[in-house]
């Protein structure tokens, strides 16, 4: 009976003692073939990683680029717009300072074949109201003829002349009347 | 032509029809109330013209064509009134006060103090007998003019008369009647008759001025009496309106306007809405009326270059008066229509030329200079009135059509511009900044008594002298 029973706690232990190292066995086998193919996982997500931060990095650059160009091109259409070409007195001849700036405009409308410009012709305020107004147009043609003979249709560019109404400066100084006889575009 | 002697002993010399009825009744203002209604009823205002028996040609008081015109001393005592009422005598002190003021405007005349005055016509008499024409040559006068006023009801009679107090003589003598509200136009009538008698011209007494004013904010076309009485604003266009021109009649003004968003010419009839727009490419300006015509010359640059065309009252072209390079503007008609004085600057310099439309020829007037411009001719035909820049400023200049005799109207004033004359060439109203903003100011063909013309909001520039009107 006693032997029977120490058969029995044998077994109790044994059973398990099985068990357990059957387990662990399998357990073992389990890990050495898994431990290889983490490693490439986390090689393929790492080199993943470089390559989606390297292309955020491109995308950034280009967006930045991007925006650089558009503010660039922002910039040449403010210009293209705000900085008029200067006369003499009581003349409407381009200066070689207004032709090179004529160029740059040139240049602006080739690139933005859609562009329409009006070209206002104004004048400094001495002299007759009827006479700045003929010299504001004259002033507006000439500056109209310089970009046609540059490759821009007469199509794209209108004219008008508002003489001596629209001062920029009212002051009566040189400085003042040379800042008002100009040409001034405004894209339509 | 109604014609009539001169009875100033014992009845009121008159011109016209209409009131010549009176003329033997030697005490005409005790008429009774309801007899003056019905003899004036519906008359507005009587328009008396010379009469040549009575106004013969006696124009030696003044030379205005005389540079070195001294003033003719004139007394002007305070009207007689002729019912002891408030109501009249106020009428009374202003109707004197407002004959003084406008013959004073003309530049012809000194007003000599009431307070030196030894004798009151309004007391002792306004016909000659009553007269003491000595006390009148003891205080300096060379010239009276007593007035008697009537007012009833609404009905003002008014009768004026101007002596030759060294002659003894009377020289006009008229009477007016009106509504309360006419005083100034009866006022006005009688001086023309002055200045006609004194000159040989009736004046400038119904003439208006047009000129540009920003009292709104934008550029736009107003009118004023010849003194600046009766601001009227003309144009609303709330763009730029720009140089203003009458026709010879007074009932169109041309100008040029930004309503189509450039510089178009607008003919415009004053009274009745009717006109029509020159809205050629590029710039259509400074319109100018061949006088008496409905025709106009306007500077216009839809061939490239801004030439001065001949347009019909309608703004049809009829032809091209200029045809050189360079721009051409600002045309001036001499009074008979037969030639033009306009700015160049075919020469370099803006200069201003001649040309003779019937023959086609054309010479320069000016030379001295770099920048002469706003050429205004004479209504006499003799002169040309123009702007000339001289070191960055501008002064009135005149000169003869045969480029003699300039000579310099002001002087160290600011910049001045615009000439235009009067309808009898005795006045030249400008633009002056003299005050700093740009006003109207008036003086003698001789640039004498440079005065300010009106006040108003804003600048003022472009002053047009229109001739005198009929129907004002």
């Amino acid at each position: 009976m006693r032997k029977r029973m120490w058969i029995v706690i044998a077994l109790s232990l044994l059973v398990p003692g099985l068990l357990l190292t059957a387990s662990c066995g399998k357990k073992k086998v389990q890990t050495d073939t898994m431990a290889p193919q983490e490693d490439a996982d986390a090689a393929r997500r790492a080199e993943m990683e470089r390559q989606r931060q390297s292309e955020e990095a491109a995308r950034l650059k280009e967006e930045a680029l991007k925006d650089e160009a558009v503010r660039q091109e922002r910039m040449a259409r403010e210009q293209f717009g705000n900085v008029d070409v200067h006369f003499e007195f009581d003349s409407a001849v381009l200066t070689s300072d207004s032709q090179a700036l004529l160029k740059k405009k040139a240049a602006w409308l080739k690139k933005n074949s859609g562009a329409r410009a009006l070209i206002e012709g104004h004048c400094d305020e001495r002299g007759t109201s009827e006479y700045n107004l003929a010299l504001g147009d004259r002033r507006a043609e000439s500056t109209k003829t310089f970009l046609v003979t540059l490759g821009i249709s007469a199509s794209r560019l209108t004219t008008v002349s508002y003489g001596e109404e629209k001062p920029i400066d009212t002051g009566k100084t040189e400085r003042a009347y040379a800042k008002n006889r100009r040409a001034h575009f405004v894209l339509k | 032509m109604y014609r009539q002697k001169s009875h100033f002993q014992n009845s009121f010399p008159t011109c016209n029809g209409v009131v010549a009825r009176h003329k033997d009744r030697p005490r005409w203002w005790v008429l009774k109330l309801a007899e003056i209604i019905v003899l004036f009823a519906g008359i507005v205002i009587v328009i008396l013209f010379a009469n040549t028996a009575v106004c013969e040609k006696s124009y030696d008081y003044i030379d205005i064509t005389n540079p070195y015109l001294t003033k003719v001393p004139l007394a002007i005592p305070a009207f007689k009134s002729m019912t002891p009422t408030e109501e009249e005598a106020a009428f009374a002190r202003s109707a004197s006060a407002l004959l003084s003021e406008t013959l004073e405007f003309t530049g012809l005349l000194k007003l000599i103090d009431p307070g030196a005055f030894l004798e009151d016509p309004g007391e002792s008499g306004i016909v000659a007998p009553d007269i003491q024409f000595k006390n009148w040559t003891m205080v300096g006068a060379e010239l009276l003019i007593t007035g008697g006023v009537l007012v009833a009801n609404d009905l003002v009679e008014v009768e004026l008369r101007l002596y030759d107090t060294i002659k003894q003589q009377l020289l006009v003598g008229k009477r007016y009647t009106g509504q309360a509200g006419d005083e100034r136009k009866i006022i006005r009538r009688f001086c023309s008759e002055v200045i006609f008698q004194l000159t040989g011209d009736r004046g400038i007494f119904t003439s208006k001025i047009a000129f540009i004013s920003t009292t709104t904010g934008n550029k736009e076309i107003f009118t004023c009496d010849f003194d600046g009485y009766d601001t009227v604003q003309v144009t609303d266009t709330k763009t730029i309106t720009l140089s203003p021109a009458w026709s010879s009649d007074g009932k169109w003004l041309a100008y040029t306007d930004f309503a189509k968003g450039k510089a178009d010419i607008y003919i415009k009839h004053l009274k009745e809405n009717r006109g029509a727009v020159v809205a050629k490419p590029g710039i259509s300006t400074s319109p100018a009326w061949v006088p008496n015509q409905f025709a106009l010359a306007a500077s216009l640059s839809f061939s490239g270059d801004a030439e001065i065309y001949l347009l019909t009252g309608e703004g049809k072209i009829i032809k091209k008066l200029t045809n050189t390079w360079g721009i051409d503007v600002n045309p001036s008609w001499s009074p008979d229509g037969k030639k033009m004085a306009f700015v160049s600057d075919r020469a370099g310099t803006r200069q201003i030329y001649i040309k003779d439309v019937e023959t086609g020829q054309e010479h320069r007037l000016t030379y001295d200079g770099r920048l002469n411009t706003s050429p205004c001719w004479s209504p006499k035909g003799d002169k040309i009135a123009y702007a000339a820049s001289e070191e960055g400023r501008f002064n009135i200049h005149v000169i003869g059509t045969d480029g003699g005799g300039d000579i310099q109207l002001t002087y160290d004033s600011g910049d001045n511009e615009s000439p235009t004359w009067s309808p009898d060439g005795s006045l030249v109203a400008f633009s002056s900044t003299r005050e700093g903003v740009s006003r109207i100011y008036v003086m003698t063909a001789y640039g004498k008594d440079q005065r300010r013309l009106l006040t108003l909001p804003g600048e003022q520039t472009s002053p047009r002298w229109s001739l005198n009107l009929t129907s004002n």
